[in-house]
């Protein structure tokens, strides 16, 4: 079933359903549509689990009669399917209330500079060569360790998107791209003992992908290592996030400067631009032109150009996430940031992870966060973690089914070094990151 | 509830009549597709079509400023050759889609020869829920009403409320089921929701509360119960409640769960550890361990999709299977997972109605429905009084487990400290953290008042999302880490 998100002239589509609706007329219209064609190969235990062909469809259809808004989606992308969800759109805005703040982007903030970012680079490879690849990784990986008992499943992902924003200021932007991921799960077992863990590689160009060999073996030792992990004493020491679990700490950060929740009066950064959020050496900024980057997009999902620019400079909050909806809801411009960041880049410091063991001394690493024990609202924080146990700047044993609990403010405050064990694969690079103390529940 | 004396047969041509009759297909059509996929390799098939309506309307700031209306439609294909499973999807319900899926969902085997299968007559699946749609049971206007009801109720409760969320959600959904093994069944899926998340603030401190529920019904149902008033005002005592929230401890101590919600424990502790696949995987710290005792002998716990308009009840599971109430742990011992078919073949067990996939996109697997422990003997007040230092928590987020090592979490919303027996002060959210397999030999007493949840629970697995239900009566558990900073 290699037919491809080619098939459909989704510029074309989106154009006319502007022009449709304006017909209904609407004052002002949006609208985005997306493809996207992959499959993902799954083995276990040296056979196939699952194969399965993905092909997802969705257009969503925004229209204004003046300040009232209404949308549609549908995942029928064929004219008659489309007039109907456009008519749906429109009977909506009928009965929505006015709201001052709805309505498109200004005009002139929309993208003019669409260059090719380097997103699209289809992997030629079937679904049942996946397999090949996923049963290799799997096998390569059984044999490293003889506590290597069991495979929770390898797999290999490829995917093709397509996505078009369009809107009534004549703006219309595509993004083709694809997306490439090789995951190995892996569980370990010993005296009774059960530990799962992972490794995975996710590139837009099969050939950054890291070689299935390195997978397995980064899986096998991360599994391996979690054996024989038990709990601590109640305490409060440092924490180091290893790079994997810091985006997660900057997701939260990213959460509390988006537009949404500062409206809202929802953040504890409420108020918060040009003061002082975290010490002096932290620098971070988004980059939304890197090539081949999992976040690279030239324009937001209002059709607003992005543009690189620093979110926390020497410490200070320099801008905050904003879309042109929230920005007028709080008096200010958009940030080009409807969609949140875009390659958000967190200066690494100078020392890698070793180093930062030895400067935390006594502490906690931490390799996996767990639940939703995060308000955003009052920065208070409370998490399940596991990791590693470190004295005098070494690892001594796996700790596992502790909590650690803080609140963001004073854990951002309390950051003492980032590390330059950067992790690029996602949406956000950053090293590991050490913080003064929190409080870690245990025995 | 009034009985309904709609069969599902009826279900049954609703569906074939929005499902298959506008793009000119029968019944015939996808038994000769289901023909074609089975070979001598390909030991079980089968075609899911789906439809789905879906409505939200949202209101802050006293407008309702969103509104959004989705139509979702499409059919998936399945193959399986003993643990293996080709799968493809089309939203296009019409015969050259399904018969590209279908070739490409038996590309695991390649090879096949005839074996023709033969298709029962509709099956009857039960009768839980009225086949309503919520969408149009009420007017655009009458629906709005009620959120600006909420928006009122909510700010009259107390004038430190500064910002007011109400969100509206329906879905009407049709499934039609057709597989190798004779299956052939139907089901129209009516679900509702209505959540409302308050900010009050006082003297500069600002803090959230926030309610919800709902069920299989009709946007009626919330007129009839007051849900608008109801919620409006529970979400303005769990917000005014945090403001007078103290730091929450840190360690190790006894818990007493509220009843109702907290039932989550249940789900993340033990529910997804009895998940077939993970059983017949062996990934789960329950594998192999059926009529081990798991928990104190004074839990029951049972997984029942056969209750009358729950979030997390069905007439059939997404195979065609019948719900039905499992008991999966009796007086502490482990004596039943829950399955789909592919998961019980294989253990040589029996599917317990668990086969469950979020949409015509993504595969069945097994999954809760309502998850729930049977009522003890103890009053609750008494439970709270057996403890000299310990916390009450009554209200969660969410949970998360780690099915390998056991290990689970769950985020208290509301708790109190318990000092010398009595219920104290409020203290702030916390994570609990314990062992799934472990924690519930801890439970030293279970009280009364069973309770289930106002309808709010979603669970997701693989990337799926699907609606459940928890339930339980209070629990005293003797020991259990709370993730506070004190």
């Amino acid at each position: 079933m290699q037919q491809t998100i080619h098939d459909v002239n989704l510029k074309k589509l989106v154009a006319e359903a502007i022009a449709i609706a304006k017909k209904e007329g609407a004052s002002e219209v949006e609208v985005s549509a997306n493809l996207d064609d992959g499959f993902t190969s799954i083995v276990r235990m040296g056979e196939i689990d699952t194969v399965e062909y993905q092909r997802d469809r969705e257009i969503d259809i925004t229209v204004y009669f003046g300040h009232k808004k209404g949308s549609a989606t549908t995942t029928e992308i064929k004219p008659e399917s489309l007039m109907i969800t456009i008519k749906k759109a429109c009977d909506i805005a009928k009965f929505t209330g006015e709201d001052p703040y709805n309505g498109l982007a200004d005009k002139a903030l929309m993208a003019q500079y669409l260059p090719d970012l380097s997103l699209y680079h289809p992997w030629d490879l079937s679904a049942e060569q996946g397999v090949e690849l996923a049963l290799a990784c799997e096998a390569k990986a059984r044999q490293l360790d003889k506590r290597i008992t069991n495979s929770d499943s390898v797999s290999v992902t490829s995917f093709q998107a397509k996505y078009v924003y369009g809107n009534s200021h004549g703006f219309l932007g595509e993004i083709n791209s694809t997306q490439h991921e090789i995951s190995c799960i892996l569980i370990a077992e010993q005296d009774e003992e059960m530990e799962r863990d992972f490794a995975y590689s996710l590139a837009r160009d099969p050939k950054d992908l890291i070689a299935i060999e390195k997978i397995a073996d980064e899986a096998v030792s991360k599994t391996i290592s979690r054996l024989g992990a038990r709990k601590i004493k109640t305490c409060k020491v440092p924490v180091i996030f290893i790079a994997e679990e810091a985006c997660s700490l900057w997701g939260h950060f990213v959460s509390a400067i988006a537009g949404s929740q500062l409206y809202r009066k929802s953040s504890f950064l409420l108020d918060c631009l040009e003061k002082q959020i975290f010490p002096e050496f932290i620098h971070l900024y988004e980059d939304p032109y890197l090539l081949k980057g999992m976040g690279s997009t030239a324009f937001d999902s209002d059709g607003v150009a992005t543009t690189k620019k620093y979110f926390i400079s020497k410490g200070f909050l320099k801008s905050y996430c904003l879309g042109a909806y929230s920005a007028r809801k709080l008096g200010m411009q958009t940030t080009g940031n409807a969609d949140g960041v875009h390659n958000l880049i967190i200066e690494p410091g100078e020392k890698d992870l070793p180093q930062l063991l030895k400067l935390m001394d006594r502490g906690l690493l931490v390799t996996e966060v767990m639940g939703q024990g995060v308000n955003i609202l009052t920065g208070d924080y409370s998490r399940g973690a596991r990791g590693f146990w470190v004295e005098q700047g070494k690892i001594q044993f796996p700790v596992s089914e502790i909590t650690i609990a803080g609140n963001l403010q004073t854990m951002f405050r309390s950051l003492i070094a980032v590390g330059n064990d950067i992790d690029y694969r996602g949406n956000i690079h950053t090293g590991s990151v050490l913080l003064g103390q929190l409080t870690v529940a245990g025995n | 509830m009034v009985s309904i004396m709609i069969t599902k047969t009826s279900h049954f041509e609703t569906a074939m009549n929005e499902l298959l009759l506008p793009a000119e297909l029968t019944e015939q059509h996808l038994s000769n597709l289901l023909n074609d996929i089975l070979g001598n390799k390909i030991d079980y098939a089968d075609i899911y079509c789906q439809s789905l309506q879906l409505e939200s309307w949202g209101l802050e700031d006293g407008v309702v400023k969103e509104g959004c209306y989705n139509i979702e439609r499409g059919v998936g294909v399945r193959a399986i050759n003993e643990q293996k499973t080709g799968f493809a999807y089309s939203e296009d319900i019409a015969l050259p889609a399904l018969s590209k899926a279908a070739m490409a969902a038996k590309s695991i085997a390649k090879l096949g020869n005839d074996k023709r299968i033969k298709i029962s007559g509709p099956i009857n699946g039960l009768n839980l829920y009225h086949p309503v749609n919520p969408i149009t049971g009420l007017s655009a206007i009458e629906k709005i009403q009620i959120l600006h009801e909420v928006d009122q109720l909510a700010r009259k409760e107390d004038p430190r409320v500064v910002h007011v969320i109400a969100n509206l959600v329906g879905v009407y959904e049709l499934i039609l089921i057709m597989a190798s093994d004779g299956t052939l069944a139907a089901d129209i899926r009516p679900l509702i929701r209505l959540n409302v998340s308050v900010v009050v603030e006082t003297k500069g401190r600002r803090e959230k509360g926030s309610s919800g529920g709902g069920g299989r019904y009709g946007y009626e149902t919330f007129i009839q119960t007051g849900a608008a008033a109801y919620h409006a005002k529970e979400a303005v005592r769990q917000a005014l409640l945090n403001l007078e929230a103290v730091p929450a401890p840190a360690g190790t101590m006894p818990v007493v769960l509220g009843p109702g919600w907290p039932g989550v424990l249940l789900h993340e502790a033990i529910g997804h550890g009895l998940e077939g696949d993970f059983n017949r995987k062996g990934s789960s710290a329950f594998a192999n361990r059926l009529g081990e005792k798991v928990a104190s002998s004074l839990c029951t716990i049972v997984d029942d999709g056969t209750l009358v308009n729950r979030r997390g009840s069905l007439n059939i599971d997404d195979e065609g299977t019948i719900t039905q109430c499992t008991t999966l742990i009796k007086d502490g011992i482990l004596v039943s997972y829950m399955q789909d078919k592919l998961n019980a073949k294989l253990m040589g067990m029996k599917p317990t109605g668990n086969g469950r996939r979020e949409s015509y996109a993504h595969q069945p697997m097994p999954r809760m429905t309502n998850t729930y422990m049977l009522a003890g003997s103890h009053d609750p007040d008494e439970i709270i009084s057996s403890i000299s230092k310990g916390i009450y928590a009554v209200n969660f987020g969410g949970g998360q487990v780690d099915i390998t090592s056991g290990k689970f979490v769950f985020s208290a919303s509301e708790a109190y400290l318990i000092e010398k027996g009595k219920i104290g002060k409020p203290i702030k959210g916390a994570t609990l953290i314990g062992s799934g397999p472990d924690i519930l030999t801890k439970v030293s007493m279970v009280g009364n008042d069973l309770k289930l949840d106002e309808g709010v629970g979603t669970c997701g697995k693989d990337g799926q999302s699907v609606p459940v239900g928890v339930g339980q009566p209070t629990l005293r558990i003797d020991e259990m880490t709370v993730g506070g900073t004190e």
